[in-house]
């Protein structure tokens, strides 16, 4: 439990960088974990097909009094908007939701950050129907650049954890205030035991401060009285369009004012390994730890190679990858999902993009062996050395 | 909220908009005012675009005054025609997604007893039909079958309004409406029904031609979503916009209906109605 005494000090920074202790956890694990110590005041469930396991733990943190009040619902749109509706409140809620389930609720999504909810939603990435899959794969992603969300991708446990904490700190910045979603490739980091890093159980984010929201609180306790929480939604005049149009580029502002917290409490919307190398390897999520394997084995045959590990996919590291990758020639993207659109993010960001590969990609449950994408770095060299040749 | 919360220092009082100031001064935050006294307060619903002889506004209108505590009333909808007035009310009011009212109205009711649990802060539903019998059926049930402590108000129009006049699934059968091209072909959504088999204390249906009936039934819904657990208040506001009828004629129209298939009716559990005698005998003596 949350200590009292704890929770009156600034345990930031002992939270992130403090004393830590090993655990032999699941990914779902690793998410009650983080909740555990996030001082969450509401969460609510639904076990849509694919669920992972930590909405039960989460369920078990209630019971145990972590948290203060926790139901099932009945739909993952349901789910979502009850959440919105106790964030409305002026708490501290969670939720985590996977494939169809995230489809299910989309409509929820943009609203959260329209009405600049610091909702934080863990996504155990998996694929969507048709036909029905409950395998790891990350197209859902794709779907969800554009609500207006905060998105975190973790490579794995360790990360799913801080990445939680860490989303709770982002997005409950003042200049922010947006909702983030962390995501993980299902099963990968779900279900995968791996040693960890915790810090104490005691040691916990300091409560949600609803005073500090950009937005009033909807409790009929905050002057003006006449508050209406939500952006104008009437017929089409100038000014009710103008009203909107303003309101949705000041969410979008707020997500690039989120970059120097992201910074701040993460590092850094990327990682880059081998800075010097002419041939990379972009990715996020799992696939950057087969990437590393991939690295390792290229740089036995005496390959250069580096690698940049994506960590913030909202906002994107657009000016970094450019300045990572100014003098690369080749970036070769693999991707847990068919449609690509880390690979099309990365394209539309650099110049020259006729250097991005995107592949391997590997969807529908199927692994990623490293010697895939070893495969497609030289036969994209090979590729290029032929064209070379003429 | 308090009075005191709302009320401007005396330097800046002048710089607010006359019908804040009129809100602080003359609203019913904090009094015991009622329908019957509209006309000797200041409202807390403005102007609004409606269209003449809009049911759905005086319907909003004459649950606002019922409300037994507005300073601490907070009301969710959905989009729809209720809309246009609830956006101009001084009680905070939420509308997000398409027929979420009661999902959104169980989380923010929940955070609101962790956040003050000493305190009533009354979450309202207040929306139309299609909102609450339609595109949101199975979340109105579901806060029921839960017993969350938040009342719904349904302002049935018996067509959607807002986008044109289609049916809905509390139009009458046989109503011949856009996209029912032949006439409805299945009854109305038995919801009054439904709200007493899915666990709803305390239910009444009325009609806005009967405005004291209303506003009982709004107040007795709200004191006893409170306490007891969830309820539902049916309002019958005809549309004279699409079902082609003189706005004149609004208040004739609902009256008819009260006493053919919106006769008024009434439930309550028998806990409802031993709370109802008890509120109800110490208002009389309040009164008297």
């Amino acid at each position: 439990m949350c200590s009292e005494k704890k929770k009156n000090r600034d345990t930031i920074a002992e939270l992130l960088h403090g004393l830590r202790n090993k655990a032999f956890i699941t990914g779902s694990e690793a998410v009650a974990e983080a909740v555990k110590r996030a001082n969450v005041d509401m969460a609510i469930a639904y076990p849509i097909t694919p669920q992972s396991e930590s909405m039960h733990l989460v369920g078990e943190l209630f019971a145990k009094g972590h948290i203060k009040d926790y139901y099932r619902a009945e739909n993952e749109f349901a789910v979502m908007a009850a959440v919105h509706g106790a964030a409305l409140g002026g708490g501290r809620v969670f939720t985590a939701t996977s494939g169809p389930g995230t489809l299910r609720a989309m409509e929820m999504f943009p609203v959260w950050a329209g009405a600049r909810q610091p909702i934080v939603c863990a996504f155990m990435c998996r694929g969507v129907s048709l036909p029905p899959s409950i395998q790891p794969e990350n197209i859902e992603m794709g779907m969800l650049l554009d609500t207006g969300m905060l998105m975190l991708h973790a490579e794995n446990g360790q990360d799913f954890f801080d990445m939680i904490l860490q989303a709770y700190l982002v997005a409950e910045q003042p200049d922010v205030h947006l909702p983030v979603g962390v995501f993980a490739d299902g099963f990968f980091v779900t279900h995968t035991r791996e040693e960890m890093l915790l810090p104490p159980e005691d040691c916990c984010l300091p409560p949600y401060d609803p005073g500090f929201a950009p937005v009033p609180v909807f409790d009929m306790e905050t002057p003006p009285m006449r508050i209406t929480r939500d952006p104008l939604l009437n017929k089409s005049n100038f000014i009710s369009g103008n009203a909107n149009a303003s309101w949705h580029q000041e969410v979008l502002a707020a997500a690039e004012r989120a970059r120097k917290h992201i910074a701040h409490f993460m590092g850094g919307l990327l990682e880059v390994e081998n800075p010097g190398a002419k041939i990379f390897i972009a990715a996020s999520g799992t696939a950057v730890s087969q990437s590393r394997e991939a690295l390792r084995m290229m740089q036995a045959e005496g390959m250069d190679v580096g690698l940049i590990k994506i960590k913030s996919i909202r906002p994107f590291p657009g000016s970094e990858l450019s300045k990572a990758l100014e003098a690369a020639d080749l970036v070769v993207v693999p991707e847990f999902n068919a449609g690509g659109w880390l690979a099309r993010e990365i394209r539309a960001t650099i110049d020259r993009n006729h250097r991005v590969i995107g592949a391997p990609r590997v969807f529908g449950g199927m692994t990623m062996p490293p010697w895939l994408i070893v495969e497609e770095v030289k036969k994209a060299l090979g590729a290029g050395q032929s064209r070379g040749g003429c | 909220m308090s009075k005191k919360i709302i009320t401007p220092v005396a330097s800046l009082a002048h710089i607010l908009p006359e019908d804040y100031r009129d809100l602080v001064e003359k609203g019913p935050h904090g009094k015991s005012v009622g329908i019957k006294d509209l006309g000797s307060f200041k409202e807390i619903t403005e102007e609004h675009p409606h269209c003449a002889g809009c049911g759905v506004s005086l319907g909003v209108r004459l649950a606002l005054a019922a409300l037994p505590a507005p300073e601490d009333t907070l009301v969710v909808g959905t989009p729809g025609c209720s809309f246009f007035a609830l956006s101009q009310t001084a009680v905070n009011y939420s509308n997000t997604a398409f027929g979420n009212q009661n999902s959104v109205a169980s989380g923010l009711k929940r955070m609101l007893s962790i956040r003050y649990p000493d305190k009533d802060k009354d979450v309202v539903v207040m929306a139309g039909d299609g909102g609450i019998a339609d595109i949101g059926l199975d979340m109105t049930l579901h806060s029921w079958f839960r017993g969350e402590k938040i009342s719904t108000i349904m302002l049935d129009n018996e067509v959607y309004g807002n986008t044109g006049g289609q049916e809905s699934g509390m139009s009458p059968e046989g109503q011949v409406l856009h996209m029912a091209p032949k006439g409805k072909n299945f009854k109305k959504i038995p919801v009054f029904e439904m709200a007493r088999t899915a666990g709803c204390v305390y239910g009444a249906r009325v009609t806005i031609a009967s405005p004291k009936r209303l506003g009982r039934a709004v107040n007795r819904a709200i004191l006893l979503a409170r306490e007891l657990g969830p309820t539902y208040v049916q309002i019958y506001t005809p549309c004279p916009t699409n079902m082609k009828f003189s706005p004149a004629d609004t208040i004739r129209i609902a009256k008819e209906a009260g006493s053919t298939h919106y006769a008024f009716e009434e439930f309550m559990t028998e806990e409802a109605a031993l709370r109802i005698a008890v509120m109800e005998g110490e208002q009389g003596k309040i009164q008297d």
